[in-house]
């Protein structure tokens, strides 16, 4: 009998059955479902050079982000200033190696925050449901239905500019979407007979929500925070330019892109604004790769 | 001597039916109408009727996973101390959790996908007092090897198990904790025929093996007439009738019971039966019937159907009390 490849595959795992020399990995099911998705792994290493380039910048770069050097205006890039320079002399790399810090921290840190308030509130709520929850719900209606621009115009009024007041309303405005979200998967998970089972066992709320339905209703709140990291991203970018946001003169992908507005930079200085749009394009895709591997290897409906 | 396990007066369940703007209460659901039902320690009594009479309601109502609206629900322990549940604090039910359990009906919902099955098993354990990994883990092995099945299996995620050893989970995680009473909720109606005899059989030796009761809601009379001691019809979210199951089929009082006697399938080519069809549907339990809630439907209904309510009376067949809520049984009442 001819053995195909197949079979010769199969004899090989038999032998090392036999041999129990066949070990299963020790690695979490998620973990190992994650690495075999090949866009979210190449998401994940672009993702961490980005990163890492942002905090270790000061050694990448010979320059100082904020130092003005009128005698180098305007630079194409050259092997001295690698994106060239902008309009006071200032080197685009590294300006953006450092404005990645604070777009990252910005984006990330808000969309993380507002997930965290959200999913607190919204599976607690949403298992719970009752007054808890009409509350909880028309809480999170009024801050959605709250104008962002008023809200930040209002804060930067009362307190001044600055990084945190920014991530506050971001994480204000922003919590009322992962909320309704953990609700909504809430509703539907508590009719499950696990749940059910749980309950019949008398075990507090916070185990039965937190810890067994929770994982259960990760995978479209993952998916929602690499969203709104990106938004976040680009909202920052918009309120600097209206200088809302961030102080001009911190650098932030936002700050940085917005010399583009000039129409006589946008068609003669193309150095100061494409890397570092790219650099945000770039930076959104990875976030969502990232994000669609772990929507998929959390999703417990995927599994097999 | 029988001796109660768990004692219904009265149990209603009603939910609320809103409607307009204002969310104003405009009717209610009466899932559970009034059931007043003793479970004897030690037999299987069976609950049965169509879909949406209430059954499961029921079931769900004695654990308290649904609030009863009204009624009482007596727990009496081996040592006759009886404790009435529906008045109780949450935290004063937990000791009773550990009595009464329940097995579900749908085999792939009742199972947490996230979790490995000794990572689901094990927190209603470490509540109850169960402190040591290793005791944990024996505990559940040792469970899973009662149900047929291999102790490693409890480090496997859900997904990889049929309907029907996932069914076994479920009834591993009610014997988790040593119960007294089990509600199996439909527990193998969504099982195919062969596992659900695997099933059955299991439930029954796990029954002798460990001195349980069960509450056995099905809508298949064919599987009662095997297991059951005693079979309750229930209609409309109320008892109609409350027997022996060997006079359930022999001395059939009610005509609801009858027709759906007569459904049950026989395997027996000269054996013509005379199937009873019952027109229309189950009406709607927001707003039902006047008189008795069957008479719409039942092939004999006369006049005072209309108008009167049947209560519950107990007649006797065979010797044995046997209740019914009709009022065309011509049998004498005994007080």
């Amino acid at each position: 009998m001819v053995k195909t490849s197949l079979d010769r595959k199969f004899d090989q795992i038999k032998k090392r059955e036999e041999e129990k020399s066949f070990s299963i990995k020790k690695r979490s099911r998620i973990v190992s479902k994650f690495l075999n998705n090949r866009l979210a792994v190449v998401g994940l290493i672009i993702f961490t050079i980005i990163i890492l380039a942002s905090l270790f910048a000061p050694l990448l770069s010979p320059y100082d982000p904020m130092r003005v050097d009128l005698r180098s205006m305007r630079q194409a890039p050259s092997f001295d200033h690698w994106f060239g320079t902008d309009s006071t002399g200032r080197d685009v790399f590294t300006r953006v190696l450092f404005g990645g810090r604070v777009s990252i921290f910005i984006g990330l840190g808000s969309a993380i925050l507002s997930a965290v308030v959200g999913i607190a509130v919204g599976c607690y709520a949403g298992y719970k449901g009752g007054w808890i929850d009409v509350i909880a719900l028309r809480i999170s209606e009024i801050f959605m239905s709250f104008p962002q621009i008023i809200l930040v115009l209002l804060l930067v009024s009362i307190t001044g500019q600055s990084l945190f007041n920014l991530m506050a309303i971001f994480i204000l405005t922003g919590w009322g979407g992962m909320y309704r979200l953990a609700r909504a998967r809430m509703l539907s998970l508590r009719e499950e007979e696990y749940v059910q089972a749980l309950r019949s066992f008398g075990l507090s709320t916070f185990t039965i929500c937190y810890k067994h339905m929770l994982p259960n209703a990760l995978s479209p709140i993952m998916v929602n925070i690499t969203l709104s990291t990106a938004m976040f991203i680009l909202t920052e970018a918009g309120l600097s330019f209206l200088g809302l946001g961030v102080p001009l003169n911190i650098p932030t992908w936002g700050n940085i892109l917005n010399v583009a507005q000039d129409i006589l930079i946008l068609q003669n200085y193309w150095w100061m604004w494409g890397p570092v749009g790219l650099v945000i394009s770039v930076f959104v895709l990875c976030v969502n790769f990232i994000g669609d591997g772990l929507r998929d290897s959390t999703d417990p409906s995927q599994q097999g | 001597m029988k001796k109660e396990i768990l004692k219904l007066r009265d149990v209603k369940v009603y939910f609320p039916v809103k409607a307009g703007v204002f969310n104003r209460t405009v009717g209610h659901v009466m899932a559970v109408d009034g059931v007043d039902l003793d479970i004897y320690r030690g037999e299987v009594l069976g609950l049965a009727g169509e879909s949406g009479c209430g059954k499961t309601t029921l079931g769900k109502a004695i654990l308290r996973l649904v609030e009863p609206t009204n009624g009482e629900v007596t727990y009496v322990s081996k040592e006759d101390d009886e404790t009435e549940l529906t008045s109780l604090e949450k935290k004063d039910m937990d000791p009773f959790r550990k009595k009464l359990q329940i097995v579900f009906q749908d085999p792939h919902s009742s199972l947490n996908p996230s979790f490995t099955i000794f990572g689901s098993l094990q927190d209603p354990l470490k509540k109850f007092g169960v402190n040591s990994k290793e005791e944990r883990r024996k505990i559940i092995g040792d469970l899973l090897e009662a149900v047929n099945m291999r102790r490693e299996y409890m480090d496997r995620y859900p997904h990889e198990f049929s309907g029907g050893q996932r069914q076994r989970i479920g009834i591993v995680r009610a014997l988790c904790l040593d119960p007294e009473l089990i509600v199996c909720d439909e527990a193998v109606s969504a099982l195919d025929v062969s596992i659900q005899a695997q099933v059955l059989q299991l439930l029954m030796q796990l029954k002798k093996d460990n001195n349980l009761t069960y509450l056995f809601i099905t809508h298949d009379l064919s599987v009662t007439e095997y297991l059951c001691d005693r079979i309750a019809v229930m209609y409309l979210g109320r008892i109609v009738e409350l027997c022996d199951s060997e006079d359930l089929y022999k001395n059939t009082l009610h005509p609801y019971s009858e027709a759906l006697i007569s459904a049950i399938p026989v395997a027996d080519l000269d054996k013509k039966t005379k199937r009873i069809v019952l027109e229309g549907d189950v009406p709607s339990p927001v707003n039902p019937p006047k008189g008795c809630p069957f008479h719409p439907r039942c092939p004999k209904a006369k006049d005072i159907c209309k108008t009167e309510v049947p209560t519950l009376k107990k007649y006797s067949t065979n010797g044995n009390e046997h209740y019914a809520s009709c009022h065309l049984i011509d049998l004498p009442e005994i007080s």
